[in-house]
């Protein structure tokens, strides 16, 4: 019978020496996934509205983005209607430079494209929106997405 | 002199290190994807726009106090969603031709009132929104996307009728094809053209 008695054995400890590997390969994929904020707002961050039928912007790299919202320095006041080109405050007149600067950084065959994204906050006002629609009329870039966040119902 | 062996790097506490690194580009991640709502605007041009049927505009106004007026009557924005199906979908005439058709045909896809005081067919059907400069771009985009609804419940309709399919899933079938799946395009042209999306937005007037 003691030939069938089992010895009694300890637990063998888990064998952690792959532990790094699988860390460094979740570090490699952060690492490569990560976007760092290329440009500081400097106005304050916006407080998107929201809505349910939104598109994702494809080709990140094809997208510029215009920033509306109230500026962090009071000197600018304090309505939420300020512009954001790159990191500078602008106003409607910049917007076609900016956009021209956009399109030199993109292969020609890509300008079309495009697109602008206009990130504003709920309280900013139409008016606004109307002249940056104008100035990128003027210059030809027609793609234009609201910026929202993604809701399945609105709450007003 | 004894020999002595090289005494191995403890490695033990690489996880640590490893982990310390995951953590900061965890934390400084951004997976968001942008999205919005998408708009075409329209190009500068000399030729003046072509002479539009008042039964084919459907009017919205939002002035500087976020109030929603639709054909001049105040309207909530819960409502809003069914008005413009009612106008979009009325089919009360003829449309102008597909563009596989030489001429125009009547509506034969459309479950609407067929008035003839209303829309004539959805690709003649206008909606145009005039805003207020002072009204919130909240509001604007909530209005937007009232519309965009009615547009989608139509063609999800539509879809779902010839293709069995509605047609959020149809597009989306089509871009999990690469866009190539030549038959799926066709679909979604065919629901995309009976029902385009003709919202035209009119330069807004001064605060006053």
């Amino acid at each position: 019978m003691s030939k069938f008695k089992k010895k009694k054995k300890e637990m063998p400890a888990v064998n952690t020496s792959s532990l790094p590997d699988i860390v460094f390969m979740l570090l490699f994929f952060f690492m490569v996934t990560t976007v760092m904020r290329e440009t500081d707002l400097q106005v304050e961050s916006p407080r998107l509205p929201s809505a349910s039928e939104v598109k994702k912007l494809e080709r990140k790299s094809l997208v510029s983005t215009i920033y509306v919202g109230k500026a962090k320095d009071p000197k600018y006041g304090t309505t939420y209607n300020r512009i954001q080109l790159n990191d500078k405050i602008a106003t409607p007149d910049d917007v076609p430079a900016f956009i021209f600067i956009e399109r030199g950084n993109q292969a020609e065959g890509d300008i079309p494209f495009m697109t602008t994204s206009i990130k504003a906050d709920k309280e900013s006002s139409v008016g606004t929106l109307a002249d940056i629609r104008e100035k990128l009329r003027d210059v030809n870039a027609l793609k234009l997405s609201l910026s929202t966040h993604k809701a399945s119902e609105i709450s007003k | 002199m004894a020999r002595r062996e090289n005494p191995e790097i403890n490695a033990g506490s690489m996880a640590d290190i490893a982990f310390l690194l995951l953590i900061f580009f965890l934390v400084t991640t951004t997976m968001d994807v942008d999205s919005g709502i998408p708009k075409k605007l329209a190009e500068k041009t000399e030729v003046k726009p072509p002479i539009v049927k008042e039964k084919n505009i459907f009017q919205i106004s939002i002035n500087s106090n976020n109030d929603l007026f639709v054909e001049d009557a105040v309207m909530e924005l819960k409502d809003l969603k069914e008005a413009a199906i009612k106008f979009i979908d009325n089919g009360g005439g003829v449309g102008n031709p597909m563009p596989d058709k030489e001429a125009g045909a009547p509506c034969d896809y459309c479950k609407g009132a067929k008035d003839p005081a209303s829309s004539d067919h959805p690709n003649k059907a206008i909606i145009a929104v005039e805003s207020d400069r002072g009204t919130e771009f909240g509001v604007y985009v909530a209005v937007q996307n009232e519309l965009l609804k009615a547009y989608a419940e139509l063609r999800n309709r539509l879809s779902q009728e010839k293709y069995g399919i509605s047609f959020t899933e149809l597009d989306q079938a089509f871009k999990d094809s690469g866009r190539k799946d030549e038959a799926l395009r066709k679909k979604v042209l065919d629901i995309k053209s009976s029902y385009p999306q003709i919202i035209s937005d009119s330069e807004p007037t001064d605060v006053q």
